[in-house]
């Protein structure tokens, strides 16, 4: 399998990290919604087909990638940097919305 | 249908073998039962034996996609143990290991069960530290459990790399004398051929292609040989238990699949009679009657379903296999093949009523479910049958994620790959 990091060009999957599906929604950090954080740290789609997933391509460049995969084949359909990638569109958990918190903008 | 005996094998040895009855019927589906299993792997078939055996329900039927023995059960390394370290899962694993040990007596079947000992490698002092503290859990439980040195594993394995200069020198090692192998198709083969004989309807190529709801209550499968009604549905399907559960509405659960590789060699003389694991890495080695070494490692830890995997973790396991015996690297390999592992949340298993009324679930096995069939089955059987776990099962519910109550072997987290 060949992974075709933006910035390295294809390099094999061994320079590679696997850091999971990308479609979870995470809750706000100050959440205290028990169910939402499960959700998150616990439960997968797992879908058999196309998966959003991040990898590291922590042999090389090191830059996050956010890679879409078939799970059947091994097909890849698309890899982008992350930082340039739109944020996952799932339904987000009902008590914890997609926000960063205020106090990691301002710079100390 | 016959015993099979010494005296059917020399009837039918003198008869050129004409007279063997199928070992099991092919039956059509009826159109309701009372429980249908869902995936008549091992699993699925030893449930419906221990159903029918145990609780004297035989109005079972176990509704396969494939073929018998197509899915893990025939993919896997064959290796049986009970030496964890949790109360947990020593419990569940060595329920498992006593009903292995007289398996081939009960299904009237060779299993080929072989208690030729597992022997986990440790290579440093720490490591060393760490699995006398596992033998002595194992021992504190009543399992059974030895601490090798390095010389006296030396002497019981010829050709292993002892050697003070190796990259990660043994130091010692964590034999379990009643571990072993057993051949995995005939534990397939054998359960199928004892549940049938007790009136279970095993339907090969039929695959689920959703469920009969009442409401939230699961009312039955429909397949693709037409709509089957059932009081109860369970569902032990491993590595497709996203597959069928999206199937059922259940979009999320604690499970990521993953590709596990596994390898053989061409034959050789009887070289090796222990089970070794390799504790500098992952690696597994047996060999098998036939002669064949059969090992395996690592998944290869990105989720897939597609039952072959990529050549890194072939590299890293065979670069394991010649660090502990230089001399097999110039064996050929026979074959190799890869199993779609339900890799959950905590490296445990899920055996449970639920989630949906009527509904009963069985998955997370990880890399640990051939040695568990047995146990499996029949928790399994017992859940289903009265309603409720058994106080081994008790603890392997999907609700102990949200709670707090993983059972983590390794310690790793939610992070499937690392299991």
């Amino acid at each position: 399998m060949l992974i075709a990091c933006p910035y390295c060009g294809p390099r094999d999957v061994a320079e590679f990290t696997y850091q999971g599906d990308a479609n979870r929604p995470r809750p706000d950090p100050a959440s205290t919604d028990l169910d939402a954080w499960n959700d998150y740290v616990y439960q997968r789609a797992n879908p058999a087909g196309p998966h959003r997933e991040y990898w590291q391509h922590s042999g090389g460049c090191r830059s996050h990638l956010l890679v879409t995969r078939n799970t059947l084949t091994h097909e890849i359909a698309g890899v982008a940097f992350v930082r340039s990638a739109p944020v996952p569109a799932t339904k987000p958990a009902p008590a914890a919305p997609r926000k960063r918190p205020a106090s990691r903008k301002a710079k100390p | 249908m016959a015993e099979y005996s010494v005296f059917s094998l020399l009837r039918n040895g003198f008869n050129a073998n004409r007279d063997w009855a199928p070992a099991w019927r092919k039956p059509e589906p009826k159109a309701a039962y009372d429980v249908v299993i869902v995936g008549g792997g091992g699993h699925g078939l030893a449930t419906a034996y221990y159903l029918a055996r145990e609780h004297g329900i035989t109005n079972v039927a176990v509704v396969e996609k494939g073929w018998l023995g197509s899915g893990n059960i025939g993919r896997n390394t064959t290796i049986v143990r009970s030496n964890y370290l949790l109360p947990a899962s020593i419990r569940f694993y060595e329920h498992s290991l006593k009903l292995w040990e007289n398996l081939s007596h009960e299904l009237n079947y060779n299993v080929m069960f072989s208690q030729r000992g597992v022997i986990n490698l440790a290579h440093s002092p720490a490591q060393s530290d760490d699995f006398m503290r596992r033998g002595n859990a194992l021992r504190h439980e009543g399992v059974d459990a030895e601490w090798w040195d390095r010389d006296r594993i030396a002497r019981a394995v010829p050709g292993l790399d002892v050697s003070a200069s190796a990259r990660f020198p043994i130091v010692g090692g964590l034999m379990q004398r009643r571990g072993g192998t057993a051949r995995h198709d005939a534990v397939a083969w054998g359960y199928a051929r004892a549940a049938d004989r007790r009136g279970v309807d095993i339907i090969e190529n039929c695959e689920v292609t959703g469920f009969l709801r009442d409401g939230d209550r699961v009312t039955g499968v429909r397949t693709s040989r037409g709509d089957i009604a059932a009081k109860k549905v369970a569902v032990a399907v491993a590595g497709s238990t996203g597959r069928v559960m999206q199937a059922a509405g259940i979009d999320r659960m604690p499970i990521e699949s993953h590709v596990l590789q596994a390898f053989v060699t061409e034959s050789l003389k009887p070289t090796l009679d222990t089970v070794i694991t390799f504790g500098g890495g992952h690696l597994y080695v047996s060999q098998s009657d036939k002669g064949s070494l059969v090992f395996g490692g690592d998944i290869d830890g990105y989720n897939s379903y597609a039952q072959r995997g990529n050549l890194p973790v072939v590299e890293d396991v065979m670069s394991e296999m010649v660090a502990l015996f230089p001399g097999f690297a110039r064996l050929r390999l026979l074959r190799s093949w890869g199993g779609i592992m339900d890799m959950s949340m905590d490296g445990s298993p899920i055996v449970t009523k639920g989630p949906l009324p009527g509904m009963y679930l069985n998955c997370g096995w990880c890399y640990g479910g051939f040695k568990a069939t047995p146990a499996s089955g029949w928790l399994f059987a017992r859940t289903i049958a009265r309603d409720g776990p058994r106080p081994i099962n008790a603890p392997v519910t999907p609700d102990r994620f949200a709670r707090g109550l993983v059972i983590d072997e390794k310690g790793q987290g939610a992070t499937p790959r690392l299991h």
